[in-house]
């Protein structure tokens, strides 16, 4: 009846309840897993594998945690989530591939982000604003760099609903049970 | 195994490409209760090894799954005290 029998079906009898016992030990210890995630870049292509990565692993049944650091910081700011940017500058993969030179110009930046946006709704992604909520929502966890937002001037009002301001300390305590550890 | 899989829900999330295929799996299968059997329905190419990790990690078993017209179908039943 079982799909997950038909895998061992070929063992002996004595290695069957050996394989199932093994199978129900490691599935045991690690029953509570964590993905712990340092978001260190605020364009909008470096949002969305953050965001993408953290709510599936909260939807897989993952503790899923997230610092976001420097110009990461941006993607849990209130007034900055809604316009994280793509820079064609630099970038040949940019969705309008541009010489350096011409990436530099005043609206290049707008027009790559532009395409970029346009390109995620045809395919129907959601937008930073729905991941965000989506993350809230399956528990992932948000903490908020303390000496970014030192440096930058971040108030803790400017942070979205929900952010925990913390520092490296504490967010290593939290990666320190991890086993999925992601620098992006 | 019977040649048809019976489903408690059916859940339609052909035209999204990752993560909601498995993101919307996970809110369907918060309104489940355990042994019930989600029937998920995707056409993102990612699903067909994205559904059988996810339901692997979050507990739950996948009884089948089948590849019809660039279409791929999940018979997912919910695990245990799990969400």
């Amino acid at each position: 009846m079982s799909t997950e029998t038909t895998v061992v079906q070929g063992l002996p009898g004595g290695e069957l309840a050996e394989f199932q016992a093994l199978h129900s030990r490691a599935h045991k210890e690690t029953d509570v897993r964590r993905a712990a995630i340092v978001a260190s870049k605020g364009t909008l292509d470096m949002a969305y594998p953050v965001l993408i990565l953290a709510s599936t692993a909260a939807a897989m049944g993952m503790e899923a945690g997230v610092f976001f650091t420097f110009y990461g910081l941006d993607i849990i700011q209130k007034k900055k989530f809604r316009h994280l940017k793509v820079a064609p500058l630099a970038n040949p993969a940019a969705p309008i591939p541009v010489p350096n030179l011409l990436g530099a110009i005043p609206g290049a930046t707008f027009l790559a982000t532009r395409v970029m946006k346009f390109l995620m709704a045809r395919q129907k992604m959601p937008p930073v604003e729905e991941l965000l909520k989506t993350c809230q929502e399956l528990g992932v966890r948000f903490f908020a760099c303390s000496t970014t937002m030192g440096v930058m001037g971040v108030k803790p009002a400017d942070l979205i609903e929900g952010a925990d301001i913390a520092g490296a300390a504490a967010f290593l305590e939290f990666a320190s049970q991890a086993q999925v550890t992601l620098f992006i | 195994m019977t040649a048809e899989t019976v489903a408690d829900i059916t859940l339609d999330t052909r035209g999204t490409l990752c993560p909601l295929p498995v993101i919307k799996a996970r809110l369907a299968m918060d309104k489940m209760k355990p042994a019930q059997v989600l029937q998920l329905l995707a056409s993102d190419p990612g699903a067909k090894a994205d559904v059988p990790g996810w339901a692997r990690v979050a507990g739950h078993r996948l009884l089948r799954q089948e590849e019809r017209d660039e279409v791929f179908i999940f018979w997912v039943q919910k695990g245990e005290g799990k969400q």
